[in-house]
């Protein structure tokens, strides 16, 4: 088995359009959740989202690069552009060339769903633009990385919900890892703010009208958001020899599915896909010293997420902190997002705090960093991402 | 038909069941409610009365819907609401 380490990293996010700072907010617990503002907002209620209100195609794209790209695809090639350059390797080498590219999205193009049907049924024309379909199928991120870069390699989709990103980056670790790929390009992206989705999670009742408090007696709820992020994963002896600088190792993936409710996790297979990740690692769970929880701010999550990691954990679980606070729940995207963090957490050796966790929630048994970064040696970490419909996926990284 | 007898015919159709086995005192979670029923439930009975019943899975106020008397207790303070609109 080759070992498999992250050498690039992107992200479009609502505190930044770069990976840097993203990961700089994440840090400081600035949080990007603020008034939504979309097309039809009345039709809306929640009044909070994290957006990227700061991103503008065209200062990426010519008009008619545009024309073809939902704003998830346009997230998606954004980071994998970002991901490559930070790599630093030719673009143009083989490895490149040869590189699959996996991007996780939970909806696909739901801006083009929202705003060809807004058409049709709201304002009766028979008339939508001729590349609908190719912007809102939901491989449309993958296939456009794969254009954008030139990556000859296999390339598709993944949606998994919530787990989506995840499971790209569990992927393209086991094609690095049993050899078939020398370098990939995994992530996740999501689009999601648009009236009808708005609508539809409205429906779910889940939904905070102020903002997400993870792990936080006075939780309300989750809030959406949006973004991008994309990694290279590349085979470690090949990193090494380019003198590639390396963040973080991929060490582990456990993932399975609770085959059970539609909502409500299963708390014993959520401990055990991340059993399953410490196992795949070869480590115990005394080496992990960090987890990124996927802390959606809803009680279930709390109550299920913690009981699951003191279980893992024998009731001596290490720090655990959701950057949800800051960053939303960015659906397909938010799984790679944060492996991304978690890599960076690894990184500088820093563990991000659980922005707005203002009454830590001590039944809960975890400690949720909640009064900022904290400074600290770990050698591994779990990344979290527990989707409706029970898919469970959990990363195991390693410090670099 | 009374706000309970309307609402007793969503919960019975929510569970599949006969609404002559529903009294307001009925249990919800005893009758056979699982996780997603009381949110669909809550909508059948908003577009029943057409009403919005401020729900959310993430407050205590969840926990106030115990019973089938508890829905009706929801709608009829909506209903009222409407009326002195």
């Amino acid at each position: 088995m080759k070992r498999v380490a992250i050498t690039g990293l992107g992200a479009v996010s609502p505190t930044g359009l770069d990976a840097p700072s993203t990961w700089d907010a994440v840090k400081e617990g600035r949080s990007a959740i603020g008034p939504l503002q979309i097309e039809r907002q009345d039709l809306v209620t929640c009044p909070v989202a994290a957006q990227v209100k700061a991103f503008d195609p065209a200062n990426y794209f010519t008009t008619k690069q545009i024309t073809p790209l939902d704003r998830f695809s346009q997230f998606a090639v954004v980071a994998a552009r970002e991901a490559l350059a930070d790599c630093g390797i030719d673009p143009e080498s083989d490895a490149v060339r040869m590189a699959p590219a996996i991007v996780g999205t939970g909806g696909g193009g739901l801006e083009t769903f929202d705003n060809s049907f807004w058409r049709v049924y709201g304002e009766n024309s028979r008339r939508i633009h001729p590349f609908t379909v190719p912007r809102l199928m939901c491989s449309a991120a993958a296939s456009q990385v794969s254009m954008n870069l030139g990556l000859h390699g296999m390339a598709y989709a993944v949606s998994s919900a919530c787990a989506s990103g995840t499971h790209a980056i569990g992927q393209a670790f086991a094609l690095i890892r049993s050899g078939v790929s020398r370098m990939a390009f995994a992530g996740g992206s999501e689009a999601c703010m648009t009236t009808g989705n708005l609508v539809a999670w409205e429906a779910l009742r889940v939904l905070s009208n102020d903002t997400c408090r993870p792990f936080s007696k006075n939780r309300s709820g989750l809030v959406l958001g949006e973004g991008g992020a994309m990694l290279v994963l590349e085979e470690w002896d090949h990193a090494v020899e380019r003198g590639a600088r390396i963040y973080a190792e991929v060490l582990g993936f456990g993932t399975n599915s609770d085959a059970g409710d539609l909502t409500s996790p299963d708390p014993e297979y959520v401990e055990l896909a991340m059993a399953m990740a410490i196992r795949d690692a070869g480590l115990t769970p005394g080496q992990v010293g960090y987890v990124n929880a996927h802390g959606t701010g809803t009680a279930m999550n709390d109550a299920v997420e913690s009981a699951a990691i003191r279980a893992v954990f024998e009731g001596a679980p290490p720090p655990v902190s959701s950057t949800k606070g800051v960053l939303g729940h960015s659906l397909g995207a938010t799984g790679a997002m944060e492996a991304l963090l978690t890599a960076m957490a690894l990184h500088e050796q820093v563990m991000p705090p659980t922005a707005h966790c203002t009454e830590p929630d001590t039944a809960l048994g975890i400690d949720m960093i909640p009064e900022g970064a904290r400074k600290q040696e770990f050698s591994a970490a779990l990344s979290n991402s527990f989707a409706f419909g029970g898919l469970n996926a959990v990363l195991l990284m390693g410090r670099a | 038909m009374s706000t309970l007898d309307r609402v007793r015919e969503i919960v019975a159709t929510q569970l599949g069941r006969d609404a002559a086995e529903f009294t307001a005192d009925t249990n919800l979670i005893e009758a056979g409610f699982e996780s997603l029923d009381v949110i669909e439930t809550v909508f059948a009975v908003e577009e029943e009365f057409d009403i919005d019943i401020n729900f959310n899975a993430n407050e205590s106020a969840a926990q106030d819907l115990i019973t089938v008397g508890d829905i009706v207790k929801a709608v009829e303070e909506e209903l009222a609401k409407k009326a002195t609109k």
